[in-house]
């Protein structure tokens, strides 16, 4: 308990018979950025209520800075909180929304106008404090939440969904902007979205969600670079599924192919498992050399702006596989539709799953 | 078990045996409380009295239980009985005539470019400023024995069947038209420009696409002016001869004969359509919900001089039909002394010369007006507050806004006689509110709860839910955001409520008839009462005198609205 900031132990929470969470535990250090990513309905949401309190678990404890706040009451906890509604006060100034929080705590008029001004420099609003929230975009909106949620200093700021409504631009900016500011602030944070790209451009570390359960813990990169569960692979980027067999602890079997895959001495004992590359690590160059050298011709190619995504049609194999090649590939090999290639599939970038994968 | 339903309450699940119970924060206890009082509140002044009217109607007058025999005793007295066939009779026709008028000119308000719309739409509402007796009193001055257009009548009395029907048809007419130009607006343009394009017929697209999408507002419209007709009494009391209606039933059995069993029994066979009627009502609302889409694009009516002239045409009569009888009423209530001496005075108006109740009357119904208003609108807007974005209690929540649909299926008569019985009996702690000032107010809240309830409710719910969960991150009660935040979001609705409010608490007789004091009089039982004494010259001056308060109501809650909304509430501008 000593390092973790935010300690979630063994949550459950029901809606009825519903299991919306499922023996959740995780643990949140100080400072640190972590996104709940997951599909819709998966309980990113629900998890991010019970740890405000809002909706309080039916089992499990958290403990938040050494305190249980298990089954406190929202006052009572210490957080600050960004809706995708934005939930800002209409009929309130941008001003006195983001005091509204400081009126409470005993802070003088002249402290609470310093504040707030600092505040709204800090979101790059200075002039707007007059405004009313119906007169600023959507984009503006967002900063005046975020800045009423971190206007009080609060010990964990919790985002759900903050950029969802927002279009593509004003998204990728905000991305950038909320990074920024908690790095600054170092404030512990939350977010909730279902939008990976968000949560990996912008977390320490990832929590990948589904169904009620956690699936995985981890830094963008190994979310990305090493899927636990085709779940995943799967919900993070793209990923190739293809049914294979070990034959020893260093070599499978695909479709007739032997494939060298130094991770087939963990599943040795497995009947049916499932072999997954992902588009992007498909190679086509200097592939004469390759260990893994498999044969196959292209089916069908969609132009993606700056690369092709390509159907393959593999020796040996039923279904097709999915590769995604830079332009420059496509130029250099003039690669085009029924053209026959040869692949490498690099051993260190392959990932083996116990069971089929559709 | 805790009253939370978020809380841990599955004891069944071992792991929380051990831990501890979550603690209850202040806001959670004040909203709880609050909503436990303010539902000890609606079970006193509706749930509780409506259920002594059931139980007095199995009692005989001395109070022993009889079981049935009070029931069995009214089915075999025709002179009682007669009463549910009259009421249903009125109902049907009534409710035909209106909904025919009522949909003719909601149709040209809303399809066509009919010249004088704004005329009409100021005119065609007034009658809803006016108690019901008032319009009655007027036929008896246009129609009656000595009428100015007797002759129009053919030799018929305007006393009875005839009578009842244009006073009320005239009295419900504004309440229909409502409904319909609600429905004939919510419309998509888009439909019309298919059939268009489709070379469909007029007529077709009339049966095709009109009719189905005003189906649930037609439907709606009969219901409310159905209850409308079975529940009123100011216009068969005035106007309906030895013609027996339910409602003027209970009034003679209670006032007249002081037989409280049979009036309960009475109560009880009015109650029924009545429910009925509004279980029709609400399953309807319900239907309507999802009707229109969002992207639905609005019908502006285009110029067509013979469809508008011919409208026209059509329609003028019913304005024409409203103005001639307020101006009746008007013009009689002026007339010195009718119809011997037609010199305009304001004679009529001196009422403390004449029995009824005087001006005090009229000031006492002011005070309670701004009493219900005031007191109603905070009252009746915090609890749907309360029942609409407070977390947990999640069955009480339902029960209370069960509740509150009460009182738009229970008739004014029957409420009012329900507060005697409850509240008048020896043995009840709260004896001590009869007869005072409280009693009309807190009866006249309940009478006209529904309508209240659901505009707040509509209102609240276009407020961002999570309001309360910001504030409570905030560290900021509740209450500081009701009052900082939900209430002037909510103006436009308070004031609609307010106004409301206080229109049908100057213009109601119904449910105020049993339970106004000598020093509670007040001026809508004093035209009753003064028309009864056979004071009407001076009854229509009261009536009028209430017509106009309603009308300057109407006025300043419009002034309101827009001058001062548009001041203050500047941040719509915006949005
Ligand atoms: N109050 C509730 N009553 C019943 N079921 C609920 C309630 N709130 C959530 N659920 C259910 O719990 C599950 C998880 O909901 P949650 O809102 O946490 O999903 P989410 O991951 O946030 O999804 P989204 O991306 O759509 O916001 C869903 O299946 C939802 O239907
Ligand atoms: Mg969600």
């Amino acid at each position: 308990m000593s390092d973790s900031y935010l300690k979630i132990i063994e949550l459950d929470k029901f809606f009825g018979d519903f299991a919306a969470l499922k023996n959740i535990s995780l643990d949140i250090n100080e400072g640190e950025f972590v996104c709940f990513l997951g599909p819709s309905g998966c309980g990113k949401t629900t998890l991010l209520r019970a740890i405000a309190g809002l909706d309080i678990q039916s089992n499990g404890r958290i403990i938040q800075d050494g305190k249980d706040v298990s089954w406190l009451s929202p006052d009572s906890r210490d957080f600050g909180i960004v809706f995708q509604s934005y939930a800002l006060f209409p009929n309130l100034s941008v001003a006195d929304n983001i005091a509204y929080g400081l009126r409470n705590r005993k802070v003088k008029r002249v402290d609470q106008k310093e504040r707030v001004k600092e505040l709204l420099d800090i979101i790059g609003l200075p002039d707007s404090g007059s405004k009313f929230p119906g007169q600023l975009s959507g984009g503006q909106q967002q900063r005046v939440a975020l800045a009423r949620a971190i206007a009080t200093s609060p010990g964990l700021l919790l985002l759900d969904e903050p950029l969802s409504a927002l279009d593509a631009r004003v998204r990728h900016h905000l991305r950038h902007e909320i990074k920024e500011l908690q790095r600054k602030l170092g404030v512990t944070t939350v977010m909730v979205t279902h939008d990976q790209e968000e949560a990996l451009s912008m977390a320490d570390r990832i929590v990948v969600m589904n169904h009620g359960v956690i699936e995985q813990v981890g830094t963008p990169e190994e979310i990305y670079s090493y899927p636990k569960t085709p779940f995943v692979a799967q919900f993070v980027g793209t990923m190739n599924f293809v049914p294979c067999s070990v034959v020893d602890k260093g070599t499978i079997n695909v479709g007739g192919n032997s494939v060298c895959c130094p991770q087939a001495a963990s599943m040795i004992d497995q009947t049916g498992v499932s072999l997954a590359i992902r588009p992007e690590d498909i190679r086509i160059r200097n592939t004469e050399q390759a260990d893994n050298r498999l044969l196959a011709q292209v089916t069908s190619m969609e132009f993606l702006g700056s690369f092709v995504r390509s159907k393959l049609s593999v020796e040996g194999m039923n279904d097709l596989i999915i590769a995604d090649f830079s332009m420059n590939d496509i130029r250099d090999f003039n690669i085009s539709h029924g053209d026959q290639l040869a692949l490498d599939l690099p051993e260190e970038r392959l990932h083996l799953f116990a069971g089929e994968v559709l | 078990m805790s009253i939370f339903e978020n809380l841990p309450v599955s004891l069944t699940q071992e792991t929380v045996l051990n831990t501890p119970k979550a603690t209850l924060s202040r806001d959670q206890i004040l909203q709880a409380s609050g909503l436990l009082i303010a539902s000890i509140i609606l079970l006193i002044t509706l749930v509780l009295p409506l259920y002594t009217i059931l139980s007095k109607s199995v009692e005989d007058q001395q109070g022993g239980f009889i079981g049935l025999a009070n029931y069995i005793d009214y089915f075999s007295t025709p002179a009682l009985s007669m009463s549910i066939s009259h009421t249903l009779t009125i109902a049907f026709i009534t409710t035909f005539i209106v909904i025919g008028l009522a949909l003719l000119t909601a149709y040209a308000l809303t399809r066509t470019c009919m010249p004088g719309r704004g005329f009409f739409k100021v005119f065609l509402m007034a009658p809803i400023f006016a108690p019901s007796l008032l319009p009655a009193i007027s036929l008896v001055y246009l129609f009656g024995n000595q009428g100015v257009l007797k002759g129009l009548m053919f030799g018929e009395t305007i006393y009875g069947p005839i009578g009842i029907v244009i006073g009320l048809a005239f009295w419900c007419f504004p309440h229909a038209l409502m409904i319909l130009v609600t429905a004939l607006s919510n419309t998509d343009a888009r439909l019309y420009e298919s059939a268009k394009v489709l070379r469909t017929s007029g007529f077709r697209t009339f049966m095709t696409i009109t009719l189905p999408s005003i189906k649930y507002g037609l439907i709606s419209a009969s219901f409310v002016v159905f209850t409308l007709v079975i529940t009123d009494f100011g216009v068969p009391k005035v106007i309906g001869g030895q013609y027996n209606m339910l409602a003027t039933d209970i009034y003679k059995q209670v006032i007249g004969q002081q037989n409280f069993s049979m009036g309960a029994v009475v109560s009880v066979v009015l109650l029924l359509p009545a429910l009925f009627a509004f279980a029709i009502d609400r399953w309807v609302q319900r239907k309507q919900v999802a009707l229109l889409s969002a992207r639905a694009a609005p019908l502006i009516p285009k110029k067509n001089p013979v469809k508008d002239w011919t409208m026209l045409a059509l329609c003028l009569p019913v304005p024409i039909i409203i103005l001639t009888v307020l101006g009746m009423a008007v013009y009689a209530s002026l007339v010195s002394f009718w119809p011997y001496n037609l010199s305009l005075s304001f004679a009529n108006y001196q009422f403390d010369l004449m029995d009824g109740g005087g001006w005090e009357a009229y000031y006492n119904s002011l005070e309670m007006a701004c009493w219900t208003a005031l007191i109603g609108t905070l009252f009746i807007f915090y609890n749907a507050y309360l029942v609409e974005k407070i977390k947990g209690l999640k069955t009480l929540r339902m029960l209370y806004h069960l509740a509150a649909m009460i009182p738009l299926a229970v008739p004014g008569m029957v409420l009012g006689l329900a507060y005697v019985f409850f509240f008048n009996a020896p043995n009840n702690p709260l004896n001590f509110v009869y007869g005072t000032m409280a009693i009309l107010v807190i009866c006249t809240v309940a009478h006209y709860y529904t309508v209240c309830h659901l505009t707040a409710v509509t209102a609240l719910k276009q407020i961002d839910n999570e309001f309360e969960a910001v504030s409570a991150s905030l560290k900021i009660p509740f209450y500081v955001t009701f009052w900082r935040v939900i209430m002037p979001v909510s103006l436009p609705a308070l004031l609609e409520i307010g106004s409301y409010l206080f229109m049908n608490a100057m213009t109601t007789v119904s449910a105020v008839v049993f339970i106004y004091s000598a020093d509670t009089m007040l001026a809508s039982v004093a035209v009753l009462n003064m028309d009864d004494a056979g004071d009407i010259a001076p009854a229509a001056a009261m009536g009028v005198l209430i017509m106009g308060t309603c009308i300057l109501a109407k006025l300043i809650h419009w002034v309101f609205s827009h001058y001062l909304l548009a001041r203050t509430q500047r941040w719509r501008a915006g949005t």
